[in-house]
């Protein structure tokens, strides 16, 4: 049997009273989609700050590769590999396409204290770099700032970002956001074969993206994990279509 | 390519103007001149000391002013010591030699901006101004009321300290002197921004949860900015003690680190050439300005309140654009 890459256990987080993850358990095994669905406010965003460092949990343990992370810093679980995407684009607004995978591959290599040799002419991170943003497609656009590229086009940079991470699991939260129809279909193609690179731990909205990718779906509800399964039984779980469909029992 | 090539000339002709300035003051009998360029050579040492942690990294220091006045004392103190004869503390023997003086300024203006980044860098926005501030604060007043060197009469530098092979009471020399520092202090600027370590932190000024997301811890690299930042500001502050022979509590008031500030501003923040072009502005303001009323500062407000509003370049942003990252 295979070592979980990404394992959480009775991980619990609360605001004042509201429990916004209650005793959430759940693993993502290596090659597999993991992907996490829920409606609005069931903590999915609690649950991506939890394992991704930005939230510390009040209670349970976050395990990445076999190691408790849970009291780790977000730069900490990073560089243990844990690779994630932003569910707003969250990328360096001045850097060009390219500097803003140069600065991922850089974080990756460490030597970021590195005071002399400029990082224009370091062939370690050109080079790579070229290559990511071909692999999304956005080769023609790698001088472009990214403040002024196109909203899809961002998404496809914060991907190609995680990418240069070459993370031990991908956390992408709502990587299809606002893409549109056909953007949402090239990218879904991308994801699929990304699965055999790393993990993906999947935060997404777009069922059709979900329904086509995951090889495990769990559900949120109020902070909890309501069931975990395949895309069938997930889809035939009745407290799956109470919670989050909103179909009454026999409608 | 154009805007880049423009930026380029233009720092030529900052760094050949701030030479020639004195060579030809020299040449024409007005050895105030020379003087002033080197005033300017020394804010603007400061002032590229300041702009690592405000430009690059993002950190705006109210409190520049302890490492300028720190690295004074440190000049005069020594100095001090060297002349009357009298160890300084642990039976330290006194100093006129500037390559002593400044390696110490520049030491001890490090561990302090360690310290003070280590508490302050925790904190942004204003916090982190009044912190820095308040650090600042502290050190002025406990320079105005330690009696031992002068106190609020501040403490004179009766000859100016040595260098190998110049004399130092030429005021040329003390101009090749800041001048040379400058230089050295640009080209590591130029090099920290360029490579990876400024690539960090120009991101973390940014944008510090995505760096942080890639892997790197945004406040070691903030905090090893502020301590080169400081130790850069220091090493001004002990030549401009030496420049006038004098050093006093106010090169630690806020006065100073606003005046740094304002430097940075005026010149363009972040920009290589920035604290260059906004010495020189100040220091000319001052002079002109100066000798005609005494509420010169009034105008150089509104010029400053022109440069916030209208060109946040500052001088370099408005003839060579803004800066790219490609």
């Amino acid at each position: 049997m295979a070592e979980p890459v990404l394992d959480l256990a009775g991980v619990s987080k609360s605001f004042g009273a509201l429990k916004a993850t209650q005793d959430v358990s759940l693993t993502l095994m290596p090659g597999e989609i993991h992907a996490l669905i829920g409606p609005n406010g069931a903590g999915k965003s609690t649950l991506m700050a939890l394992v991704s460092g930005k939230l510390a949990p009040d209670s349970g343990r976050i395990v990445v590769q076999g190691q408790d992370v849970s009291g780790l810093s977000v730069a900490q679980r990073a560089r243990l590999g844990l690779g994630r995407s932003f569910q707003v684009s969250s990328l360096i607004p001045e850097y060009s396409a390219r500097r803003n995978v140069m600065l991922a591959l850089q974080a990756r290599q460490g030597h970021s204290y590195r005071m002399l040799w400029p990082v224009r002419r370091d062939r370690s991170l050109t080079e790579p770099a070229e290559e990511i943003l071909a692999r999304v497609g956005l080769e023609g656009r790698a001088s472009v700032p990214s403040e002024t590229l196109s909203h899809g086009e961002r998404r496809l940079l914060e991907i190609a970002v995680a990418l240069a991470l070459e993370p031990a699991a991908f956390l992408l939260d709502e990587p299809m956001a606002g893409m549109g129809a056909e953007g949402a279909r090239t990218l879904t193609a991308f994801l699929d074969t990304l699965r055999a690179e790393a993990p993906i731990l999947l935060v997404e909205h777009d069922m059709d993206a979900v329904f086509a990718l995951a090889d495990r779906v769990s559900v949120l509800a109020n902070g909890r994990v309501i069931a975990t399964g395949s895309v069938a039984e997930i889809r035939a779980d009745p407290a799956v279509r109470e919670a989050y469909l909103g179909e009454e029992e026999g409608a | 390519m154009d805007e880049t090539r423009k930026e380029f000339w233009l720092n030529a002709v900052l760094l050949i103007g701030l030479f020639a300035t004195p060579v030809i003051a020299l040449m024409i009998d007005e050895p105030f001149y020379v003087t002033l360029s080197t005033r300017v050579a020394i804010f603007a040492l400061a002032a590229v000391g300041l702009n690592i942690a405000l430009g690059l990294g993002g950190m705006v220091s109210f409190g520049h002013a302890l490492y300028f006045g720190l690295g004074g004392y440190v000049a005069g103190i020594m100095a001090h010591h060297a002349f009357s004869g009298v160890p300084m503390v642990f039976g330290l023997s006194g100093s006129d030699q500037m390559l002593v003086i400044w390696p110490v300024a520049m030491l001890l203006s490090g561990l302090i901006a360690a310290i003070v980044g280590a508490l302050s860098l925790r904190t942004s926005g204003i916090f982190f101004i009044m912190i820095t501030l308040a650090f600042a604060q502290m050190a002025y007043y406990f320079a105005i009321g330690w009696p031992t060197y002068g106190g609020e009469d501040g403490l004179s530098i009766f000859v100016r300290n040595q260098f190998p092979g110049l004399n130092t009471m030429q005021t040329w020399n003390m101009f090749l002197l800041a001048y040379g520092a400058l230089v050295i202090a640009l080209v590591l600027f130029a090099m920290l921004r360029n490579a990876r370590f400024g690539a960090a932190l120009m991101a973390i000024r940014q944008n510090p949860e995505r760096v942080a997301a890639v892997g790197i811890s945004p406040f070691g690299i903030k905090l090893a900015a502020f301590v080169i930042s400081g130790m850069i500001t220091g090493l001004s502050g002990a030549m401009m003690a030496d420049l006038n022979r004098f050093v006093s509590p106010s090169m630690m008031s806020w006065h100073t680190s606003g005046q740094l500030i304002v430097i940075c501003i005026l010149g363009g923040v972040g920009r290589l050439f920035g604290p260059v072009a906004g010495a020189a502005v100040f220091v000319g303001f001052e002079v002109v300005f100066g000798g005609l009323t005494q509420h010169w500062q009034f105008w150089l407000g509104l010029v400053l309140l022109g440069v916030v509003l209208f060109a946040r370049g500052g001088v370099i942003g408005i003839i060579a654009g803004r800066e790219r990252h490609g």
